[in-house]
């Protein structure tokens, strides 16, 4: 079936399979920060945008991707630099496989709630699975680019 | 592994309807518990190009179009405040925020399953489908009836005066619950919904007439009533053991779930 789409910003059409999943149409494009890590749609790896909303791709087909912007990391790289730069400073990449969908997930949930508390955030990032950690460094990470966010419109810097 | 043969993006309900008609056609939800199982599906039809992602507020419902996100539904604010907060607390576990961005209602509701926070929420609200065939008929017939080739179009929610509470159990966050309890006062009617049992969601009959007149008791009149009930539910819903509870501690969990949401509506405790 004949679809066209927007990935990363790139204007594309593409004859898929009426039941490839867009995970693997997205790795077989070149977007390999799309993992499959769970197989049951619980560990939050194969997030993306899809329309400025943060999806589980390995649940859309990808013919429902029709007309649609579909954005992965690989398209948000500024935005997942900065604040990987907290999350590397935090400990909270340790072997780096859930990193991401996490960062997917956070850049997403600053867009829903720009100033989430401590508890909006745990609850907007509980399906983002990591194995190494106990998600204290992630939670870290996110408060300590939030103030760092809050600092820049203040007009300081970082550190 | 989930097939598909053909897609098709439907004009109309009545090609919906037409198409899954085929026992092997299917018509796609969210797809989150869909691509989990092992299925031939001849034609996948997918309802998205319809409108039927929203919630429309009339002066005495809500319409909840099938293919609405459970993350949409969690951040409406109309239904945040007629149900206390409690439809938020009834979908804000399940999985993430990806999760129930693709999750729909219809999907939900359609499946009836067992495991559902959602089905258990929306027995507790004075709730009907519209069914493209079936027209509307109560939710609670719905959940009992097999699944047919109908077409689920809307979810609707009346809105009559209303208290409710909703609670689960669960092993670890985000995990399917053990047991599920929603818990209203609508108008005059005291109704318990208990879920997850692992079964269907049932409503709990008062037979006794255990929580008649709650509205008008008393503080500690209410306290009994709830201690009562609780008592008599964990002693009469049924429910089996599964990977993640046996039957005794879901029987356990029923009187618990029961007496917290009933103590909760009556004031005398605070959870939620």
């Amino acid at each position: 079936m004949k679809i066209s789409f927007w990935l990363n910003g790139v204007y594309c059409q593409e004859d898929v399979e009426p039941d490839k999943m867009l995970l693997p149409f997205l790795r077989e494009k070149g977007c390999y920060s799309v993992k499959c890590a769970c197989e049951t749609a619980n560990c939050g790896l194969c997030t993306v945008l899809l329309d400025d909303k943060p999806v589980l791709s390995c649940c859309v087909l990808t013919v429902r991707a029709d007309g649609k912007h579909i954005v992965t990391l690989e398209g948000l790289q500024e935005e997942a630099k900065e604040f990987g730069s907290f999350l590397a400073d935090e400990g909270g990449d340790q072997c780096g496989f859930c990193n991401p969908g996490f960062i997917m997930n956070v850049l997403a949930m600053l867009k829903e709630n720009p100033a989430p508390t401590e508890e909006e955030l745990k609850e907007y990032l509980a399906g983002n699975l990591c194995r190494c950690t106990g998600f204290m460094s992630q939670t870290r990470s996110i408060q300590k680019y939030l103030a760092y966010k809050k600092s820049l419109q203040e007009g300081g810097t970082k550190g | 592994m989930l097939k598909i043969k053909s897609y098709v993006k439907v004009k109309s309900i009545a090609e919906a309807y037409e198409l899954n008609q085929k026992k092997t056609a299917c018509v796609l939800g969210g797809m989150v518990w869909l691509k989990m199982g092992n299925r031939n599906v001849s034609t996948a039809i997918d309802l998205s190009g319809l409108g039927l992602d929203t919630v429309r507020e009339t002066e005495e419902e809500y319409i909840i179009g099938c293919m609405t996100s459970l993350h949409d539904l969690e951040l409406h604010e109309g239904l945040d405040a007629y149900t206390n907060g409690a439809l938020k607390e009834s979908l804000r576990h399940i999985v993430g925020v990806q999760f129930r961005n693709c999750a729909t209602v219809g999907g939900s509701i359609y499946g009836r399953y067992g495991f559902s926070d959602v089905l258990t929420m929306f027995l507790t609200l004075d709730s009907y489908v519209e069914l493209y065939q079936g027209g509307r008929i109560p939710l609670s017939q719905f959940a009992q009836m097999p699944k047919d080739r109908d077409i689920l179009i809307d979810i609707i929610v009346k809105k009559p005066p209303l208290s409710c509470v909703y609670l689960s159990q669960r092993n670890t966050k985000t995990d399917f619950p053990v047991l599920t309890v929603g818990a209203s006062l609508l108008e005059d009617e005291a109704r318990t919904v208990i879920g997850a049992r692992p079964g269907r969601a049932i409503l709990i009959q008062d037979k006794k007439g255990i929580l008649k007149g709650f509205k008008e008791m008393s503080r500690a009149q209410r306290k009994e009533a709830a201690l009562k009930f609780a008592r008599f539910a964990e002693e009469n819903v049924p429910v089996q053991g599964n990977m993640r509870g046996s039957a005794e501690y879901r029987k356990l969990l029923t009187g618990v779930l029961t007496k917290r949401a009933w103590e909760m509506l009556g004031g005398n405790r605070n959870e939620n």
